[in-house]
């Protein structure tokens, strides 16, 4: 049987700054998971983690993460990605410091 | 202290000059990550959750106040305002920027500090006893040792592309406070007839195959150390499963092949390498000897610090659980607890770090020292001035008096940073603290190791916690499980697995019941938990754990 497939975002780590940043539909880098693409196929999935692999000056370590559609954007599924677009919980620091990171 | 040489200053300064001029060719596209990956790792920069790390080298955990002042001062610059000291004796940053690091490790040359071999395929940052050189039980200083390791081990030609890391500790006292039968080599100093040498263990380590090491040698002369060492690496650098990076550490070299046929081989490398120092080794270890004379030591009354102790509650409940005896006995060991209940473990702020610059300049001779249970110590404090000192801390936040009592808690960084957990360590960590800290219990329930890794490689060290908590991912969901009875001390044991795990809820009440459990079953205050555990075994902790478990049990039983 085949598995449904998840809805996923290409995410990855800013080079400079180390940052969690997700890829746009216009092929930028957001800071903002409501932002990213989301990718509901196969193929496209695998096409656009490629091209967001091949930015070598702006991100490091280029992957897919599995998120669900929601009215406010796309939310992630697993507790790392939703840390990672929050920041670390014994500190105010990482995105939540700006709330409309989050 | 060890003073750096011309020959360090400048063998640091280049090898910042090399990683500027790689950040530099990474940024302008010139190195791919691929390629720059391997040379961040050897200056200790990681890529984290959230953002990069760095990682620096605190050799043996020895420090002084100029050096805490730098890095308080890295923090406030191009971190957060704080640093992470961690089981390895080192200090992390977590939140560098990659064009800022080159500046960073600029500044920690300026204070003899670097950030080499804090991560890679090499041999890591020597570890010690941290109360090396203070304490009254101790044989001899190690700590002269660990730096004579340390200038072998650093950028050593054969030993830069290892199978996998490898790590060595050394202890000077028969109590074992440096977790030296969980490293890779452990040494552990002997007396043989009058003269001083060392005990060599190997293959120890946690981590997903946790093992207790084994006596490869029972005593090797310090003229014979390094030779020795050098045999034992580079037997196990063309032995070592480089085809599996889960087999490449050296304890599964040991496991299979034996004990016995890594000794032949070690020996037979040992005859081969033994002339080649030439005593250039024994002649650097004299010029080592020297930064490590003791400092001069006080005279003076201690009167009205015992006068003081009989009158103050809080200072005298602190000068029993965060003070060691130090050889000379107008003299204590003080510990200062980065564990206060509620904050995360082995986290300092720049403000406290630069208090404890200041008291170490002041009243501790400038020496301070990580301990691998994320503390820091003040080695050398005259009885005299503990008041002054125990003020001082409490004003910074930093007097919490819980020394090896549970809320003690080696944490690693868990989720909340690291790019390999699989769940949190801190807020487990912090619930826990607080809560035995709220009940007022933990000088009645005594010592007690509680120490929680976020994954299987187990940087926070639970296999040999008396209570032993490993986080996991269970289908989505953070999931921790139990593990009891193991020991990080000279009678070192790997703790045993009590059974399912539990979740992020239900993690606090289940260590409240294994307590409860055993403030019943001692015999009474002297017998400490691990004693307790020893005397009658995993049954009644299971049964204490799982109730519903054993009753369900017990009802089909019937």
């Amino acid at each position: 049987m085949v598995r449904p497939f998840i809805d996923k975002v290409v995410t990855a780590n800013d080079l400079r700054e180390g940052d969690v940043v997700y890829l746009t539909e216009v092929n930028n880098w957001s800071r903002h998971l409501a932002e990213a693409e989301v990718l509901q196929d196969e193929a496209t999935a695998k096409a656009r983690l490629a091209v967001g692999s091949s930015d070598v000056l702006n991100i490091i370590g280029a992957y897919l993460a599995d998120v669900t559609p929601a009215e406010t954007g796309p939310e992630p599924r697993h507790f790392r990605e939703e840390f990672r677009r929050t920041g670390p919980s014994n500190y105010f620091h990482g995105k939540q410091e700006s709330a409309e990171n989050v | 202290m060890y003073k750096y040489s011309q020959f360090d200053s400048d063998f640091i300064r280049q090898r910042n000059a090399q990683f500027r001029a790689q950040i530099e060719r990474r940024l302008n596209g010139s190195l791919t990550e691929d390629e720059f990956k391997p040379l961040r790792l050897m200056n200790g920069l990681y890529l984290q959750l959230h953002a990069y790390m760095l990682r620096v080298a605190i050799p043996y955990g020895s420090l002084n106040g100029g050096q805490m002042r730098q890095l308080a001062m890295i923090a406030d610059r191009w971190d957060k305002g704080y640093g992470h000291f961690t089981t390895r004796q080192n200090i992390q940053f977590n939140w560098p920027k990659l064009p800022d690091v080159a500046d960073i490790l600029d500044a920690l040359g300026d204070v003899d500090m670097h950030a080499i071999q804090t991560s890679g395929n090499t041999i890591r940052n020597v570890t010690a006893d941290h109360f090396a050189g203070a304490a009254a039980d101790e044989l001899e200083d190690p700590r002269p040792y660990a730096e004579l390791i340390r200038q072998w081990s650093t950028d050593h030609p054969e030993f830069q592309f290892l199978p996998r890391k490898f790590k060595i500790a050394l202890s000077g006292s028969p109590r074992d406070r440096a977790v030296t039968r969980a490293h890779d080599i452990g040494l552990r100093m002997v007396k043989k007839q009058g003269l001083v040498g060392f005990e060599v263990i190997i293959g120890g380590g946690l981590g997903r195959t946790p093992m207790i090491g084994k006596v490869i040698r029972e005593f090797i002369t310090p003229a014979d150390l390094l030779p020795y060492l050098e045999a034992i690496v580079s037997v196990w650098n063309l032995l070592g499963r480089r085809d599996n990076k889960y087999k490449a550490r050296i304890k599964i070299t040991v496991h299979e092949h034996g004990i016995d046929k890594i000794r032949a081989l070690v020996e037979e490398r040992f005859a081969l390498l033994r002339g080649s120092f030439q005593g250039n080794d024994q002649r650097l270890l004299e010029q080592i000897r020297t930064g490590f004379a003791p400092p001069t030591f006080k005279t003076g009354p201690v009167k009205a610090f015992e006068q003081r102790y009989g009158l103050d509650r809080v200072f005298r409940d602190w000068v029993n659980t965060n003070t060691h005896p130090h050889r000379n006995h107008a003299y204590a060991i003080v510990s200062i607890s980065l564990k206060t209940p509620g904050k995360t473990p082995g986290d300092a702020s720049a403000e406290q770090m630069r208090v404890m610059a200041e008291i170490a300049e002041h009243y501790g001779h400038d020496e301070l020292r990580v301990s691998h249970e994320q503390n820091l110590i003040l080695p050398h404090v005259h009885k005299s001035d503990l008041e002054t000192v125990h003020k001082m801390l409490q004003r910074a936040g930093l007097a919490a008096a819980n020394i090896g009592l549970i809320s003690d808690i080696i944490a690693c960084p868990g989720m909340d940073y690291c790019a390999l957990a699989t769940a949190r360590s801190i807020p487990i960590a912090q619930e826990i603290a607080t809560h035995f800290d709220t009940l007022k219990a933990e000088h009645d329930i005594g010592v007690l190791k509680v120490k929680i890794s976020g994954c299987i490689n187990a940087c926070g060290h639970h296999h040999i916690g008396h209570i032993g908590i490993l986080g996991l991912d269970r289908a989505g969901v953070e999931n921790y499980q139990i593990t009891l009875g193991g020991d990080a001390t000279e009678t070192a044991a790997i703790g045993e697995r009590a059974g399912p795990g539990f979740s992020a809820d239900e993690i606090v009440p289940a260590i409240d019941r294994l307590v409860t459990a055993y403030l019943e079953l001692r015999t009474d205050r002297s017998e400490a938990f691990l004693q307790t555990y020893r005397r009658v075994g995993l049954a009644p902790f299971k049964t204490a754990l799982y109730p519903e478990t054993t009753r369900i049990r017990q009802v089909n039983a019937a």
